[in-house]
């Protein structure tokens, strides 16, 4: 910090030559700073429009091109199940229910996991570990989703198959469970969801800590001060003041489990129907789009690009959802402590 | 904190360069293309130039085999193929992004007022397609198109049903459950499948034909030839359809297929271009090769086209495209054999070189 000065000064000894006898000192350095100011300024509310103009030129051509279908189809393109490009069907409904069950049972199984290992992380671990356990679970998120995807269907689905059909055989009659764990296949819903919990564990996990990290060191040891275990004190003090944090993060997860493309493509079975059977195969809207876009014209081409808009209308519903719980969470969290 | 974060940085760094040392090697096949290209020793006539395309990933192996050639003769001539699928090489060329398009289907009605002018079909090679299966302690099996139809609708569920018996006098068949195994992607190969089993077998096949097709819920999804011969190659019990290609690539076996003449024909490029030499030619150069004439013919072969526009816009490409396209009905041919593809018969080439002259090509 000492060392600052000593680099400002060359503006200094530009002075003379600007001429402006009258300026002494901090005038034109404030003159270059206001003019520095307003750029910026304006340069972030290009930034800003830009994401807005973006958005906004994607839904247009997006819709614009999916027109054709929305028109052949027209509500039918989410109520119905028949997708059957050889005959010129494209109900996307199927899709729409793979895409929500899918990152159900992500969220299921990575919420609790990536909360634990966020509390883990900031309450739990010894410094010394926290750094590497980080750094490992970041290193999942740099793992590219195809990766993902082909060990889903050449390591994991054929072992998982295994515990599916036991599973399948011992429940067979029993009324809810029999029909949830019915025709495993390796390649199926559960699997894509088991698959893409892993992958949107690092995101969950990290935001989720840096939330675990802002609770006010006074708020925990005040349930230090009542006699708390580290338990009562996490349930106490970490996990109410953080609760909004927390829904933001797992939203994120969410979107990400929604969008999630090529993994889900290679490991859900692309069978276009809305089952029960959880442990057989399905079909979610992205994994869709990029299987069948390659060879797809006219109609066909139209509907899935206006899967695309479906999703886009979804992701953004989800968004603002999650805005709402978590500015209600916040909103409670100020009232109740001010 | 320090010491802790370096070693972990380095870590991650060289997980990095991991990924990024594989990735490179994948791309070493596709960047020799381009290193043929400078090292061609005969420097024939032709103005600089690249041309693009994309399309049909059937074709793909057998384009990149020619253009690698070609391109060692023309050292001025750069020419990229992309894949993608049939369907977006043709939207590729209908927008312009593209100057040929490889597609395994022939334009639709409802498509061909897209395109900007009249367009040509160039065929290129052909291939059978196989439908593969895994049953342990069978070998040499045959199928009829109708009993094919009944396994892919899941009407006949396992192998020893009456029907595949009535194919296979003689043979001791397993009760094993079939697993039928189709592409999740969009493709040629199942839009070829299909529109066989509609043709040979219209009483038994209710799926109709197409690129994607719903196919009954209980059966297994791989993605791309490669994906499908996976499933078959891993569970006894599988069948499914397979290039001929993949599934030689991937050591499966296949069933002997009822042809129209009645004939148990095997997958073998011999059986495909014995399928083209019986099928009859439309003058723009389309034809069906699939449930051919013939005592030979095997009734499940792929054509594949390259399609150009008749009127090309730029002298240096158009006479590029031109020259590449000869060399396809020339040199071409000879390398078809060497990976899995079946030549065009001589009634079709001559009738598409012929067709080349047509090409307008601006001063």
């Amino acid at each position: 910090m000492i060392a600052a000065p000593s680099t400002t000064r060359p503006p200094e000894a530009v002075l003379p030559e600007a001429g402006l006898p009258g300026a002494v000192g901090k005038g034109p350095l404030h003159q270059g700073s206001r003019l520095a100011d307003q750029t910026f300024r304006w340069m972030c509310l290009a930034s800003g429009l830009l994401v807005l103009v973006v958005l906004g030129l994607i839904l247009f051509s997006t819709t614009k091109e999916a027109l054709p279908a929305f028109r052949h189809e027209g509500l039918g393109f989410v109520t119905s199940t028949n997708w059957n490009p050889a005959t010129g069907h494209f109900g996307a409904l199927a899709f729409i229910y793979g895409t929500l069950v899918v990152s159900a049972i992500a969220l299921v199984i990575a919420v609790p996991v990536s909360i634990g290992l966020a509390l883990f992380m900031t309450e739990l671990a010894p410094p010394r570990l926290r750094t590497p356990v980080t750094y490992i679970i970041d290193l999942l998120a740099a793992i590219p989703s195809v990766v993902y995807g082909l060990w889903g269907i050449l390591v994991f689905g054929p072992q998982i198959l295994k515990l599916y059909t036991a599973l399948s055989s011992a429940l067979r009659g029993v009324p809810l469970l029999g029909t949830v764990t019915g025709g495993p296949a390796g390649r199926s819903i559960m699997t894509a969801g088991i698959i893409l919990a892993v992958m949107i564990t690092p995101i969950v996990t990290s935001i989720s800590k840096e939330v675990f990290a802002t609770v006010p060191r006074d708020q925990k040891e005040a349930a230090w001060g009542l006699g708390a275990t580290r338990f009562e004190m996490i349930r106490g003090s970490v996990l109410p003041y953080s609760r909004g944090g927390l829904v933001g993060a797992v939203m994120l997860g969410l979107g990400r489990a929604m969008g999630e493309t090529i993994a889900v493509a290679l490991v859900i079975g692309s069978s276009p129907a809305v089952t029960a059977h959880l442990f057989g195969p399905g079909d979610a809207m992205a994994s869709v789009v990029a299987n069948q876009f390659g060879e797809a014209t006219g109609t066909h081409r139209a509907a899935l690009i206006g899967l695309g808009v479906v999703l886009f209308v979804m992701t953004v519903l989800v968004n603002l959802l999650a805005r709402r719980i978590t500015g209600r969470a916040e909103h409670r969290l100020a009232g109740g402590k001010r | 904190m320090r010491r802790t974060r370096i070693p972990a940085l380095l870590l991650s760094t060289l997980a990095l360069a991991g990924l990024l040392a594989g990735c490179g090697s994948s791309n070493d096949n596709s960047s020799k293309t381009n290193q043929g290209s400078t090292s061609g020793s005969t420097a024939a006539a032709l103005p600089a130039a690249t041309l693009n395309g994309s399309g049909s990933t059937f074709q793909q192996p057998f384009d990149e085999q020619v253009i690698q050639a070609f391109q060692g003769k023309h050292s001025g001539v750069v020419i990229n193929y992309g894949g993608g699928g049939s369907g977006k090489g043709r939207t590729d060329l209908q927008g312009g992004i593209v100057d040929f398009a490889g597609t395994d289907a022939t334009v639709s009605a409802a498509e061909a007022p897209k395109y900007k002018g009249a367009y040509l079909y160039f065929p290129t090679v052909a291939a059978p397609i196989t439908v593969s299966y895994h049953l342990s302690g069978v070998e040499g099996l045959q199928l009829s198109p109708a009993t094919i139809a009944l396994i892919f609708e899941r009407k006949i569920k396992a192998w020893n049903a009456a029907e595949i018996a009535a194919d296979n006098p003689g043979v001791k068949l397993p009760s094993t459950a079939i697993t039928v195994a189709h592409r999740s992607d969009s493709s040629g190969t199942t839009s070829n499948f299909t529109n066989f089993l509609k043709m040979a077998a219209p009483a038994d096949w209710t799926l109709d034909a197409g690129s994607t097709v719903n196919w009954p819920a209980d059966e297994q999804a791989g993605n791309g030839n490669s994906g499908v011969a996976q499933i078959i190659g891993g569970t006894n019990g599988a069948i499914g359809y397979v290039d001929f290609s993949d599934a030689k690539a991937a050591n499966l076996t296949w069933a002997k297929i009822k042809n129209k003449a009645g004939q148990y024909v095997d997958a073998t490029l011999e059986g495909a271009s014995a399928a083209l030499a019986g099928v009859t030619v439309n003058p723009d150069l389309t034809y069906n090769p699939l449930w051919a004439d013939g005592d030979t013919a095997y009734p499940i072969t792929s054509p594949t086209w390259i399609l150009v526009y008749q009127n090309q816009s730029d002298h240096a490409k158009g006479t590029a495209l031109k020259a590449f396209l000869s060399y396809i009905y020339s040199d071409g041919q000879g390398m078809a054999a060497g990976i899995n593809y079946a030549q065009l018969s001589d009634a079709i080439k001559q009738q598409a070189m012929a067709q080349l002259d047509k090409l307008v090509i601006p001063a």
